[in-house]
């Protein structure tokens, strides 16, 4: 069982966002693991493990060759990296992305794919769905539970009202909520090893892509502007004094609340 | 003009159409040009509805029987352009569906797709979509460069729904070339009583400054005597207190109540983006530092151990 789970570097959420004078995300700073990844790993490890072998490979497309997240999903044992670095690159979208995606995962020819539904930096929630479109592989999103068995994959997918039962015959692609499952914190042993594990550097050229059809000039889109939002009013903050119930009591008399 | 016709993706549960898919209808009407719907499933269940909402033609798969909708509505609307049938532009919400369908699409025609919009308009030959970001503190304007056809999703509540009062849409059949490989097997739906978070006037919402699982209890009895939705943040969601239909935020559910009561939560950008356009916001933390007071209109600087059982009292002996 060869699992792929796509896991993205991104700046410290702690740290405040920045813009590049281009308006595109500043990410010169520390990248580290997408937190929505690990789960991603996890449920990979875990698979692999149950099926009785077989190996977890991560993809990755980060700018200026970054390694530092990929070494924390060594770490916790997935077996090797592919990662595209490639300054054409900058200013992709979605659509992009998954192409670029798409096309190393080929390389790792797994029976499944693993992503999280959504980049904590970006949001959009599209790319695992475009990359499987492109790779031709049947995909379920929103997981909340994964079990392998007799070929396919079945499913619990998150949905408005609760959860569906789903399942797609392998190979296939699932993107998995956070909360899957727990991920593990990897030991020395584990980021000891991770320092040695293969990371296979690739570039636009070794993906037959054309720099034209990605990043800023192929991406499709453009940003116009960056503006403030407009910011909500201060209210009243008081310390509790043990009556500040009666406080909040008041307040939801006047709004007709109660 | 670039749009002359739009097409808009309707969404239903159990026969109802969903909110979004009224309120991204009334955004169409005001762009101008046909608006219509496209519907997985029969196209009689929300035909009435979207004509009332100003849709004139809804185009149907019909029954998808089970398949996942991503790639069978995806390849419907892709043949649909493809035979020069199709729109200029696609509004969908961010929902489950929305996103595959939309990635699906995006790649068969291979044009972008942008997502968590809150608005578009059209500037002469530009479609530009604006998107907030950096938890809502800034907003992105970004124009489409790759010509027509546009797909747009939008984030719920972007828009106001509004009913003409017409008539039903007219039913229109879609071929679907490619129904996909992944299968629905049972649907579970989650009972649960009380108002829907996202509907409702009131929400109290707990967060990690509860403490453990078992003071959520303090939220959902609070949310009871106010005939409120109990909500939640990411960290008590993935700490496993509560299921996932209770998260409030950007990978949650946005909610803009009369009220919303955020307790032990300490407003990280995650959360705000879900709750920020509410009316009227109560905080209740004991971290006076806490981002959630930026954003409060009343805030109590306190414990909510201390706090909510003196309130839930007050409430109850009313």
């Amino acid at each position: 069982m060869n699992v792929v789970v796509c896991v993205k570097q991104i700046p410290d959420p702690a740290e405040p966002g920045k813009l590049e004078a281009d308006n595109t995300l500043d990410r010169s700073g520390k990248l580290i693991l997408d937190e929505s990844d690990s789960y991603g790993v996890e449920m990979a490890l875990q698979l692999v493990d149950k099926a009785g072998g077989g190996e977890v490979t991560l993809v990755s497309m980060a700018p200026g060759n970054e390694t530092s997240g990929l070494r924390t999903a060594l770490a916790m044992g997935a077996a090797k990296a592919i990662l595209v670095s490639d300054d054409a690159l900058s200013g992709a979208g979605a659509l992009d992305t998954a192409k670029v995606l798409a096309a190393a995962i080929k390389r790792a020819e797994p029976d499944l794919v693993l992503a999280a539904t959504e980049s904590s930096d970006g949001y959009t929630g599209t790319v695992p769905e475009q990359v499987a479109a492109l790779l031709g592989l049947p995909s379920i999103t929103f997981a909340k539970e994964v079990e392998l068995a007799d070929g396919k994959v079945k499913v619990q997918r998150q949905t408005e009202a609760g959860f569906d039962e789903v399942e797609a015959p392998l190979p296939a692609l699932v993107s998995v909520t956070a909360g899957v499952v727990e991920p593990r914190y990897p030991s020395f042993k584990g980021i000891m090893a991770a320092k040695s594990k293969p990371v296979d550097q690739l570039g636009l050229g070794d993906l037959g892509i054309d720099a034209s059809a990605v990043g800023s000039a192929g991406a499709g889109q453009e940003i116009v502007t960056v503006e403030d939002a407009p910011a909500r009013e201060a209210g009243e903050i008081i310390e509790d004094d043990g009556e500040s119930f009666g406080r909040i009591v008041a307040y939801l008399e006047n709004l007709k609340v109660i | 003009m670039a749009i002359n016709r739009i097409w808009v993706l309707a969404e239903a549960l159990d026969g109802t159409v969903a909110p979004i898919t009224l309120e991204l209808l009334a955004k169409a009407r005001e762009l101008g040009g046909t608006v219509e719907a496209v519907y997985g499933g029969e196209g009689a269940d929300v035909a009435e509805a979207v004509g009332a909402h100003g849709a004139t033609t809804v185009y149907a798969t019909g029954d998808l029987s089970g398949s996942l909708p991503g790639v069978p509505v995806a390849s419907a609307i892709a043949e649909a352009i493809e035979s020069g049938n199709g729109p200029d532009l696609l509004l969908f919400g961010t929902t489950y569906d929305g996103r595959d369908i939309a990635a699906r699409l995006s790649v068969a025609i291979d044009k972008p797709v942008i997502t968590n919009n809150t608005d578009l308009a059209v500037e002469g030959d530009d479609v530009v979509v604006t998107e907030p970001v950096f938890g809502g503190t800034k907003l992105v304007k970004t124009r489409f460069t790759a010509g027509a056809p546009y797909i747009a999703l939008f984030r719920p509540k972007s828009f106001v729904a509004e009913s003409t009062g017409a008539g039903a849409a007219e039913v229109a059949s879609l071929q679907v070339p490619d129904a996909g490989q992944a299968k629905v097997l049972n649907r579970h739906i989650e009972e649960s009583s009380g108002p829907k978070l996202d509907e409702a006037e009131v929400v109290v919402s707990g967060g990690r400054g509860l403490g453990d699982a078992e003071k959520y209890r303090m939220i959902e009895d609070l949310a009871k005597a106010l005939k409120a939705a109990p909500g939640a943040s990411r960290a008590i969601v993935d700490a496993g207190w509560v299921p996932y239909s209770y998260q409030v935020g950007q990978t949650g559910k946005v909610v803009k109540p009369t009220v919303y009561i955020a307790a032990g939560i300490s407003g990280a950008t995650q959360h705000l983006v879900g709750m920020k356009g509410s009316k009227n916001i109560i905080a209740i933390n004991k971290d006076a530092e806490a981002p959630i007071f930026s954003v409060a209109d009343l805030g109590i600087v306190g414990d909510v151990h201390k706090v909510l059982p003196k309130l839930l009292e007050a409430l109850q002996s009313r």
